[in-house]
Order: structure tokens, then sequence, then C-alpha cells
């Protein structure tokens, strides 16, 4: 066994025949499953453009009850995440690992940034009774059925929401794996597959900024 | 292109901080078309706005741009198929009323949740002292 390892890296499994091999591998692996998260929130996506279409009025004063303050800057928390997670990989792929460190727990930051605006929004909510279907109790929207709007904005921030903590999650176990010297310039595949992991997350944010929050 | 290491792609730090800086630009301009009455233009703009930020962080921060092409046709996919999904739904809710006004929006106008949960509640006493009655007179 110990002279098969000889042979190649500690990190090239047995499958794969060259590191190459093995990184496309897992980064056509990847692509694959942001693909079908794209089509589960298309799901969402066509619901929104559905009911638009049908309330387009309710849906032009229902937004107004979201705050727009709270939304640019959860948005630009979200794209600054991106980018410390970008840098992150950066550093890696030059063999900096404190750098890698500090960027990676940047991008923690500013992800629990992000939750936490949301915690405040979604309880302002829960407050007015700004609730889906027949927990909708709050009277103040013009038009008919804005407990509508209200569902479909908890559906797709709720999803998003539970991809961001994933996201941390995965952040998470790729700094304790940082710190634990698993990773190289040589050898950061996990590393960058929750990089697009990450952006994949911020770019549903930035479409669903402008559709929930920025209704014209 | 046998060597391992051609394919990372390091990119300078300028290039992420420059595409950051365009998307933080981007998001100032799409928050501050919200405020201008444009019609049916807001939502355009907000669009074009929120695709060109998308390719963005397809392109650089995923690298998308100096990848294998088969990422790129992975992802344009998915975005295809989203598309096609869009579309033909949008045919039959756009168009269906014309053909059957009656279904062309199932959720009757005039059916606002909080005016029918009074109705709903008044509906359950019926429905309460009724079951009353019968279990009496079942006796």
């Amino acid at each position: 066994m110990s002279e098969q390892h000889n042979h190649h890296p500690a990190h090239l499994a047995h499958h794969f025949s060259e590191v190459e091999q093995q990184r496309e591998s897992a980064k056509m692996g990847m692509w694959i499953f942001l693909l079908t998260e794209i089509l589960l929130f298309g799901g969402l996506f066509v619901t929104y453009t559905v009911y638009r279409a049908w309330n387009p009025d309710m849906f032009y004063n229902a937004h107004k009850f979201l705050n727009v303050t709270l939304g640019t800057v959860n948005t630009f928390a979200l794209i600054s995440s991106s980018l410390t997670m970008a840098l992150a990989i950066r550093f890696i792929q030059v063999g900096d690992r404190r750098k890698t460190i500090i960027f990676l727990m940047a991008t923690l930051a500013l992800a629990a940034v992000f939750l936490v605006i949301k915690y405040f929004e979604y309880s302002h909510k829960f407050h007015l009774g700004q609730l889906p279907g027949k927990y909708y109790t709050f009277t103040g929207v013009a038009g008919n059925n804005p407990h509508i709007f209200f569902g479909i904005y908890f559906a797709m921030t709720g999803l998003h929401g539970i991809h961001v903590l994933a996201g941390m999650g995965a952040i998470s176990w790729m700094l304790f794996r940082t710190i634990r010297n698993d990773f190289s310039a040589e050898y950061y595949t996990p590393m960058e597959m929750t990089g697009l992991y990450w952006h994949l997350v911020d770019l549903i944010w930035i479409y669903l900024f402008p559709l929930l929050y920025l209704i014209g | 292109m046998s060597d391992s290491r051609h394919n990372e792609h390091i990119l300078p730090i300028k290039t992420y901080v420059a595409v950051a800086a365009g998307l933080f630009i981007l998001t100032a301009v799409t928050v501050g078309v919200s405020f201008i009455h444009l019609g049916g233009w807001n939502a355009v703009v907000a669009f074009g706005v929120a695709t060109i930020k998308g390719l963005l962080v397809a392109m650089f921060f995923m690298h998308l741009l100096y990848d294998r092409k088969i990422y790129l046709i992975i992802f344009a996919t998915a975005l295809l198929f989203l598309g096609v999904f869009i579309a033909l739904t949008m045919f039959d809710i756009l168009l269906r009323g014309p053909i059957n006004p009656d279904t062309s929006s199932p959720i009757k106008n005039e059916a606002v949740i909080y005016e029918k949960n009074t109705t709903d509640s008044l509906q359950m006493e019926v429905i309460e002292d009724n079951a009353a009655v019968s279990t009496q007179s079942g006796h």
C-alpha cells in the first residue's frame, strides 16, 4: 500500500489518474449541482412572474413595505462576502494560508451580517402580521390578496437564507481544514467548490433584491 | 495544458477588487433608478442591471471566463431551460384570458383574505351550533 502511495500526492484519490483529472471532475460535478440549484430557485422565479403578472398593482403596493435600505445593505454585505471568498481562494492559490484564514473569517462575518439583518426584517414582518396565506393579518396594503406577495417573499428569501446558512457551514468547514493545514497551492479543490456555491448564493440574491425590493 | 498548474488561472487581486467595485456601483444604480418612475422600463432596467451583475459574478468570481468551456455550457444550459420554463408558462398565463376569461385568474379579485377571515369565524360558529344541535337530537 505505502509503495503505491509514493507515486502520487496524498490528496489524489485512487480512481483518478492525475490531479488535474480529479480537479476537473469535481468541478464539473459542482457545476451540475449548481444547475439543479438554479432550477430549484427557478420554480420560485416562475411563481413570482406568474403572480406578479396577475397582480401588478398589489405587488407594487406590497413591496413598499419592504425596507430598501436594509435590502441594499444586505446586497453590499453579500457582494463583499463574494469578494472575500474569491480572495481567500486567490491566497491559497499562492500558498498564503494566513491571508486565506483571514478572508474566510471575513466571509463568515459578512454572511452573519446578512442573516442578522434578515432576522430583523423577518421579525418586523412577523410583528405586523405580514405573513403568508391564512396567517396574514396586516390590513395596510391596498389591493387584493397581498398575502400572496408576502408568501412569495418568505419562500424566496427563506430558501435563500437556508442556502446562506449551508454556505456558512461549508465555509466554516473550509476554515477548519485550512487551519488544520489540509490545503496548499497544490490542492484546494474543496475550497474552490465552496467558493462556487457561495458565489451562486450571491448570484441568486442579485436577482431577488430587485425583484422583491425594487418594483418600479 | 498538460501541466496541472496551467489550468488554475491565478487572477491579480485588483481584478477581483475592480469586479466588486463594479458590482457596488451597479447596485447603487439599480437602487437609484427604482425611485424614478419609468413605467414598464423600471422592470427592464432592474432585470438588465441584475443580469450584468450576475455575469460579472459568474465570469470573474466563478472563473467561467478562464475555465474550461464545459462549465460555461452547463451554466448556460441551466439558464436556457429556466428561460423555457418561464416563457412557456407566461404564454399560458398572459394569453389564457382571451380564450377563457372565467379561468384567466384563478383567485377571485374580491377574495381579500383578511375580510374572509371574519366570515370564516362566523361560519365556524354556525357549524359548531349545528353540531351541538345534531348531537343533542342524536341522543
